[in-house]
């Protein structure tokens, strides 16, 4: 097939102007010529004879009179077994290939196969011949690290199709023809083991979307036991910069209890992402034992990539996630950070030079934003299995200031909010996650009466400090005072976790069911106290032991006798239990 | 051999655009005025018409004035014999040196592919206690000091400068004031680093278009000192400047404008410039430190908040110290693992105790009654200020952190300190 041809016209920054002489449409990709180099572009806008492409790299070096090449095809990712293990810019190029041909640094006009294509696969056929069948129905599996992958009918053939022929088991490559499909009017269509699928829209061969309900323990007590994510769910992680995201993130892509994990970022640090790129691969998944690379794919644009490539990254990010959710898979995308994505898509609209919005993001921000986490969900699929997405996404509000327009229309579609605050950072505590100003409407690991029961301690703990930075201590009365050094308790003990300690660092859910349980005897306890003095001590003393409890390892010999310790601890100053806790406990 | 273009369409601030075929985005030209000869770089490209943005500014420039395309991009002349030079934005010796044309190097050059990154691993000491000890600074670290007009930025940046070990200094400067410039040269002088520095300085007075190259010019020339194995260390004072500068400019090429009157594009901008640092595997490694002025203290404003998004933490500069609050060495961990068993502990434990000093002093300025906890914080954090905060203090990490473990010893009880016990065992100084 010839494609349409164009000319250069204009150049302004990375916008090019085109003049086209056959059809084009809107997100098509283009390449123009530049010297020996192709650049990837994809048209944003069209008028009359002129069409606006947005290049996905510098554009340095591009004259007028130049020829333009468009593809037919809007921007797609290739889906197929190979994608595990993964790492990809935006535009799905394998960064660590691309080594091979451009070296050391990034160079502009190289596109690389997104997926091997000499790796054989073993492929059991499921369907057969005279089979009726449709998009997203399985045809055969291939094992891909320690899933089944599923060969699907490409999702973009609509309407019924007929299996004229499939291969039998055997080993097969990539562009490899497995099987013949007809269509009602007789075409025949070959299929093999991947396929495109444009990134701007969704992937939609289920049957039903469920409400989430079952939770995605993250290994992190605030998150799990308070503020819970479900999977299928969406949340979202704003505060300012240096509050703690990054390794907030970086805790629940290792931890998080899903099949597969995609981490987007969308113009991230370099010097961080590589962290991520160089740590899993030497990291054991907990459940298998293998890499935790093997169920991970990585789309790394650091900040000094394109600006459209940047923009595009999120997509292919929750595109791949949704291509593994049609195999019955749990699949958690974290995309890393959505404020960069959405100054990406401002920089592109004032070069397109639409009307600006609230603080110059385009009018489309929220309605972009909103489609974007719709993607995510559980769902049923035609053959009765269930899978999901779940989406995580940062935001980077200036200076923490969660009025901006990101944060708010984040806010508007998101099923939990753990919002970083700057103050907790600062006091050095991990996760900052601000436990007054969060929330979730997800439910958790352990029952929300008890939650909610012990979560009151840290509210009515903090109006006691307010109040005492009104008053003074010495104008607090002693039973305040003892609520707020509870309070203070569970912050430091419960809600605070050592990152850098290999135990305390991850808490698996039987372990954050059983210290929670600890804590909220504790809460539930009457003490009496000569002086504040005397019962600051004594919290002081509680708090060292629960701190050496949360680093020894679970039900070892130490772990055990600290937890004697801390009851016995707590027997000694007792007064007996609060009475109208004795109905939460036995919940 | 060239073809001159000698009727000028329009000029509008310091950018002239001619009528010009079979020209290159981003090809330079030479404009000959009755002033002298300029440097000019198309950054727009409509039919026939090419935009100009002339290095010297559009002051004086007639429409008569010859237009000569070189049919290349901006370069910069890499060679040894930078070492101990100073050069302007447009590349010109500022000092009474020859002008070099040897082996010249694009600029503004891709950034390396991340994964052919190596994960950052060497701490960068600097005898200073608020870095090395509470927020290290790591080699292939970028990171910006916050700071408001006033602060002596430039001092401590010349300071650690002097200090850090590292093979070769670049100083980029953009707006800086004379004094300022001079200032460098002599303090890196006496120091006897000059040898080992080379400076591209804009002034204050020099043309706006020259700040916009200073950045690229000096991180192309660290580059390829780094991929000859030398370890080098990137100063930017100050990036502020450089955004206005191309507020300036982008404003007058009537783009439409983003946040507070920047471009859209300024985020994408400082990336691009602070991606350069970078550690190479089996060479040396670029280390950036900047500085970002902020406009009425206000780390919202566009500048440091995209900043702040792009590097890997910041030093925030207030009343002459590093803050402990707000500054952040991301890469801090990478490093700090690895140097004494104690280290990441006593980081975190003497913040948090010092925050609760903090809302103390807050207490006792409201006039509150004292309770004997809170003059245990009173005296900590006095101690803290006075020994730890001072910036003039150069010991290293190790002794910094008896320091630390001596200033607990003297106010608290151990308990108090929050830190676990096994720590408190092997640490805790054992007084007669």
């Amino acid at each position: 097939m010839i494609g349409t041809k164009g000319t250069v016209e204009a150049v302004n920054g990375n916008m090019v102007s085109v003049r086209f002489d056959g059809p084009v449409s809107m997100n098509e990709v283009g390449f123009v010529k530049v010297a020996d180099k192709q650049l990837k572009s994809e048209v944003i806008r069209i008028r009359g004879d002129i069409s606006q492409l947005q290049v996905f790299e510098v554009t340095k070096g591009i004259a007028v009179g130049d020829t333009v090449e468009y593809t037919g095809d809007m921007l797609s990712v290739e889906v197929g077994p190979g994608l595990l293990g993964q790492v990809y810019d935006g535009l799905q190029n394998p960064l660590p290939k691309l080594t091979a041909v451009a070296g050391m640094f990034l160079e502009r006009g190289i596109y690389l196969d997104p997926l091997p294509s000499d790796v054989a696969w073993e492929f059991t056929p499921v369907a057969k011949v005279g089979d009726t069948v449709e998009r997203a129905d399985t045809l055969g599996t291939v094992p891909e690290a320690a899933f089944t992958h599923r060969i699907m009918v490409p999702f973009g053939l609509y309407g019924t199709y007929t299996v004229v022929s499939i291969k039998g088991p055997g080993s097969y490559k990539l562009r490899d023809t497995i099987a013949e499909l007809k269509d009602e009017k007789g075409n025949t269509v070959p299929v093999s083991l991947s396929f495109r699928w444009p990134v701007k829209r969704p992937i939609d061969c289920f049957v039903e979307r469920f409400k989430p309900t079952e939770p995605m323990v993250t290994r992190v007590r605030l998150i799990d036991t308070f503020f819970p994510v479900a999977r299928g769910g969406t949340y979202c992680i704003p505060g300012p910069f240096g509050a703690g995201k990054t390794v907030l993130q970086q805790i629940t892509s290792q931890n998080a209890d899903v099949d597969i994990v995609i981490l987007a970022a969308c113009g991230e640090r370099a010097g961080e992402v590589v962290e991520t790129l160089k740590e899993f691969p030497e990291l054991k998944d907990p459940k298998t034992g293998h890499s935790l690379m093997e169920r991970t794919i990585i789309i790394c644009n650091t900040s000094s990539m394109p600006v459209a490539s940047r923009e595009a990254s999120v997509y292919t990010g929750v595109t791949l996630a949704e291509y593994y959710r049609q195999m019955g898979l749990n699949v958690l995308l974290l995309a890393d950070s959505t404020s960069r994505w959405a100054q990406a898509m401002r920089e592109m609209s004032g070069r397109l030079e639409e009307i600006p919005g609230e603080e110059a993001f385009p009018a489309y921000l929220e309605s972009t934003i909103a489609s974007f986490y719709e993607r995510a969900g559980t769902v049923r699929l035609r053959d009765g299995n269930v899978g999901s997405v779940t989406i995580g996404g940062t935001v980077s509000p200036a200076g923490g200031n969660f009025e901006e327009p990101v944060t708010q229309a984040t806010l508007k579609v998101v099923g939990a909010f753990h919002g970083l605050s700057r103050e907790r950072s600062d006091a050095r505590k991990f996760p900052a996650i601000h436990p007054l100003d969060s929330w979730s409407k997800y439910k958790g690991i352990i029952n929300a009466e008890k939650v909610s029961y012990a979560h009151g301690f840290m509210r009515r703990g903090s109006e006691v400090e307010q109040m005492m930075k009104v008053v003074g201590e010495e104008g607090t009365s002693i039973e305040d005072y003892v609520i707020y050094l509870k309070g203070e308790l569970i912050d430091s003990v419960y809600f605070q976790q050592n990152s850098f300690d290999a135990v305390d660092a991850a808490v698996s859910p039987e372990r954050q069911k059983h210290s929670f349980a600890l804590l909220l005897k504790i809460m539930a306890t009457l003490f009496s106290f000569p002086d504040k003095n005397e019962a600051r001590s004594w919290f002081n003393r509680l708090r060292q032991k629960f701190l050496d409890y949360n680093g020894s390892e679970w039900q070892n010999d130490k772990f055990k006798a600290l937890e004697k310790e801390i009851e016995s601890t707590v027997a000694e100053q007792s007064k007996g239990l609060d009475k109208a806790a004795e109905k939460i406990l036995a919940l | 051999m060239n073809k001159v273009y000698s009727k000028i369409e329009s000029i509008t601030g310091s950018v002239i655009t001619v009528k010009a075929e079979g020209i290159r985005y981003g090809d330079l030209a030479e404009v000959d005025t009755v002033f002298g000869t300029s440097l000019a770089e198309v950054n727009r490209l409509n039919g026939d018409l090419v935009s100009l943005q002339v290095f010297a500014g559009g002051r004086g420039i007639s429409t008569g004035d010859t237009v000569r395309f070189l049919g290349r991009q901006m370069q910069v002349p890499f060679s040894d014999n930078l070492m101990g030079r100073v050069f302007s934005g447009s590349g010109t010796p500022r000092d009474n040196g020859p002008a070099l044309h040897d082996n010249p190097i694009p600029i503004g050059g891709p950034s390396v592919n991340p994964a052919n990154r190596i994960i950052p691993r060497n701490m960068i000491r600097t005898g200073i206690p608020m870095i090395d000890l509470f927020n290290t600074l790591v080699v292939s670290q970028k990171l910006p000091i916050f700071s408001v007009s006033g602060e002596p930025y430039n001092d401590l940046l010349a300071r650690i400068a002097m200090q850090a070990e590292v093979d070769v200094i670049v100083l980029g400067g953009m707006g800086l004031k004379y004094d300022d410039y001079l200032f460098f040269k002599d303090t890196l002088e006496e120091g006897g680093a000059l040898s080992r520095t080379v400076m591209f300085v804009h002034t204050a007075s020099d043309p706006t278009v020259e700040c916009l190259m200073i950045p690229d010019m000096s991180l192309a020339v660290a580059e390829q000192f780094a991929l000859q194995g030398k370890d080098v260390l990137v100063l930017l004072t100050d990036m502020t400047n450089f955004a206005d500068a191309m507020k300036e400019i982008s404003i007058i090429q009537e783009q439409v404008p983003s946040n507070r009157g920047y471009p859209g594009d300024l985020y994408s901008q400082l990336a691009s410039r602070y991606e350069k640092a970078v550690d190479f595997e089996s060479a040396g490694s670029i280390t950036i430190l900047g500085v970002t002025t902020m406009p009425g203290d206000d780390v919202t404003h566009p500048v440091p908040d995209n900043t702040g998004y792009i590097t890997e933490g910041q030093y925030y500069l207030k009343n002459g110290r590093i803050e402990p609050f707000g500054s952040l060495s991301r890469l801090k961990q990478q490093v700090n693992g690895k140097t004494r068993a104690d280290h990441r502990a006593l980081m975190d434990g003497m913040i948090k105790l010092y925050s609760a000093y903090r809302d103390t002093l807050e207490k006792k300025a409201m006039g509150f009654i004292m309770t004997p906890w809170d003059a245990k914080l009173l005296k900590y954090g006095e101690l803290f200020e006075k020994k730890m905060m001072d910036l003039t203090v150069n010991i290293p990490l190790e002794g910094a952190l008896d320091l630390g473990w001596e200033i607990l010893s003297d106010c608290f009880s151990p308990e108090e300190t929050g830190l676990r016990t096994e720590l408190i065992t092997k640490f805790w100084p054992k007084k007669d």
